[in-house]
């Protein structure tokens, strides 16, 4: 019997393996980051430990760094400690970090692919569950806990039980104005955010592999928000165009033998996923969530669905509870929901390709006066380029708030954030009670409904405008 | 890590599905670079609210936490173990845990039990007619008994006894630092280095 891509990468990294014991797999890519790091590196002080492999670890500043002012101190003094104990802790252990104001700086997620460090057949993590971007590559990337952090900074190794396997088929073509955030929505919703849970998913299919790298790394972004640790695409020529000439992608000879081995990293045609699941990208159309948790969402032609249309009991008092929230009425058209601020940013969906979309849709237009947007690039050279093409007056002369990289609005961990009762159309990932600030209410979209969001000042598509 | 054998406790009913890390310990808690103090900041959206569960007096001294399905998705942060752990939870019940949220719990010694949704309903009863009542949770026969009833719950040998021994995994791949040499003398010369940093 053949084997899945997952199990192929797998196999690749298996230190060691004794029956009754998890598999210690051997990690490629450390990324860390200031929040989820501080008390891993306490621990390697405790214990007289050392980072074993600096050189296969990189560090960012995102998920409190303001982005606003970011030639100043940042004022928050908690996060000012935070920030500086990662600085710290990379200077006594010798790990390569991208400060704020460094050109290299953003989020981790966005920073990794574009120095050409994700690569094919790696395995990648980072204390952040959103590692699963990675995966867009043909890497097994996931998200850790602090503990995991320590325990690969000390040996660049983690203990795990192998995960199964789901095959994620999308057949089809997308229709103008429908992109892969949509696809990822329509997943989400379909089999809910405990369906991958113990699964790494594969997405395949033609509808798939049509993706630019940029797309194809949102949907494995959000692979988390289905319950799953890991998701990944068979590479391909997209794949390894992206790569080609980046800062550290694999030179000459080390070219070829990087190609030839990134070839072989494909599912096989007579492997057996344990589930399969179809989706037909003909019938997608721009999805958007109406409740608290990423699998509560449905097209935006429709209306917020009634609690009693759920069957399973679970799901119908978490309806209940997700409306009162957000304040909605069952029955109400998606579209007449009125949003007071657009969030065109994250790990998610802020790339360059993001911020393009969304120009050209606001291009010459006006944001809605009663509507506030904010465009934050996923890293300083996404916030360069754009600006090299001109997409930071475009924002800035429709009325939006052209930003500098981080994590921003997507969890609130600077002064980006909701206020109580304020309403978000976010291109971010989660949707979650509070999450962009306490008592904020979430819809998840994509860049191009953020766009004509952000001019009509309800929830649209570019269709409406 | 301390050692799990077994705990008696009171048990407090959460009766809500897909209780994500958001909820559990919001964004703007997580800025400390302790592992203690994380009390403050357990399900603070919630606790505004006073007649969310751990605002209720007879559930004051529980350290049982019985929770809806699809517990600790979202966010990988281990915070939101710490502050269980710092609030005083030894053990969280429910019918399925997100994958992070659960490797995390295991390796921070606080005991993630898995049992039917029909038993937790059962389990969500007896807390509320009882919240005195002890609930008993043994990691030897594996097994979670109150009043009369006593059921058995599913945990690999390898968590069971690296819980009960008290051993923190980092110590446990130490010893087989050799395999991981052997591991990196074949690895591809094309793998990415991060340093020296190139441009």
């Amino acid at each position: 019997m053949g084997k899945t891509l997952a199990e192929k990468v797998w196999e690749d990294h298996v230190v060691r393996r004794t029956a009754g014991e998890p598999d210690l797999l051997y990690i490629d890519l450390h990324l860390i980051h200031e929040v989820t790091s501080p008390q891993a590196f306490d621990g390697l002080r405790l214990t007289n430990r050392k980072v074993r492999r600096p050189d296969l670890t990189l560090a960012t500043e995102d998920h409190n760094v303001p982005t606003l002012d970011i030639d100043k101190p940042i004022a928050d003094p908690v996060s000012r400690l935070q920030v500086d104990t990662l600085r710290k802790n990379c200077q006594e252990f010798g790990v390569r970090i991208h400060s704020l104001g460094d050109v290299e700086q953003g989020i981790v997620h966005v920073v990794g692919p574009q120095l050409g460090l994700t690569q094919p057949g790696m395995t990648i993590v980072c204390g952040d569950s959103h590692t699963s971007t990675h995966g867009a590559f043909g890497a097994l990337a996931f998200g850790i806990g602090t503990s995991e952090v320590e325990h690969v900074l000390a040996t660049q190794t983690l203990p795990l039980a192998k995960p199964k396997t789901m095959a994620i088929n999308v057949e089809g073509t997308l229709k103008p104005g429908v992109t892969s955030k949509d696809i990822i929505l329509a997943i989400i919703a379909k089999i809910s955010t405990g369906g991958g849970q113990g699964y790494v998913l594969e997405y395949r299919g033609s509808a798939i592999r049509a993706l630019s790298m940029e797309a194809r790394m949102t949907i494995c972004n959000m692979s988390i928000e289905a319950g799953a640790r890991a998701g990944l695409i068979a590479p391909d020529a997209t794949t390894f165009e992206y790569i080609k000439g980046r800062p550290h992608a694999p030179q000459g000879a080390d070219w070829d033998a990087a190609i030839n081995y990134w070839q072989t990293l494909k599912s096989d045609d007579d492997a057996v996923f344990d589930k399969e699941i179809n989706l037909n990208a003909d019938e997608l159309s721009p999805f958007v969530t109406w409740g608290t948790n990423p699998g509560q969402g449905i097209p935006l032609n429709e209306v917020v669905p009634s609690p009693e249309s759920f069957q399973d009991i679970e799901e119908r008092t978490a309806a209940e509870r997700a409306l009162v929230y957000m304040d909605l009425a069952a029955g109400t058209p998606m579209k007449n929901i009125k949003i007071d601020t657009v969030f065109l940013g994250s790990c998610t969906n802020g790339r360059i390709e993001d911020l393009r979309a969304a120009a050209a849709i606001i291009k010459g237009k006006k944001v809605a006066s009663n509507t506030r947007m904010m465009v934050v690039p996923g890293s300083a050279r996404v916030r360069l380029q754009a600006e090299s093409e001109g997409l930071d007056k475009v924002f800035l002369d429709a009325g939006a708030e052209w930003r500098s990289a981080g994590c921003s609005m997507c969890l609130g961990m600077n002064p980006d954030q909701l206020k109580p009762g304020e309403r978000s159309a976010s291109t971010s990932n989660r949707n979650f009670e509070g999450r962009q600030g306490k008592g904020g209410r979430t819809h998840l979209v994509s860049p191009l409904v953020a766009a004509a969001t952000a001019i009509r000042g309800t929830l649209s598509s570019p269709a409406d405008l | 890590m301390e050692k799990f054998t077994s705990h008696s406790g009171t048990g407090i009913p959460l009766r809500r599905s897909n209780v994500d890390t958001d909820q559990i310990i919001p964004a703007v808690y997580l800025k400390r670079v302790t592992r203690s103090g994380f009390e403050d900041g357990l399900f603070a959206a919630w606790r505004n609210d006073p007649d969310f569960v751990l605002n209720q007096p007879q559930y004051k001294s529980a350290t049982v936490l019985v929770a809806g399905v699809d517990f600790g998705t979202g966010s990988s942060r281990e915070h939101a173990v710490w502050a269980l752990q710092n609030y005083g939870f030894k053990v969280v019940i429910s019918s399925r845990f997100a994958d992070i949220f659960r490797g995390n719990s295991l390796k921070g010694g606080l005991l993630t039990v898995i049992l039917p949704q029909s038993e937790i309903e059962k389990l969500w009863v007896a807390i509320e007619n009882n919240p005195a009542m002890t609930i008993a949770v043994d990691l030897e026969s594996k097994t979670v008994a109150y009043e009369n009833e006593r059921i058995s719950f599913d945990l690999d040998d390898y968590t069971r006894w690296r819980l009960m021994e008290g051993l923190d995994d980092i110590g446990l791949t130490m010893r087989n630092l050799g395999d991981v040499e052997k591991f990196e003398e074949k690895r591809a010369n094309f793998k990415p280095k991060t340093l020296p940093v190139l441009s």
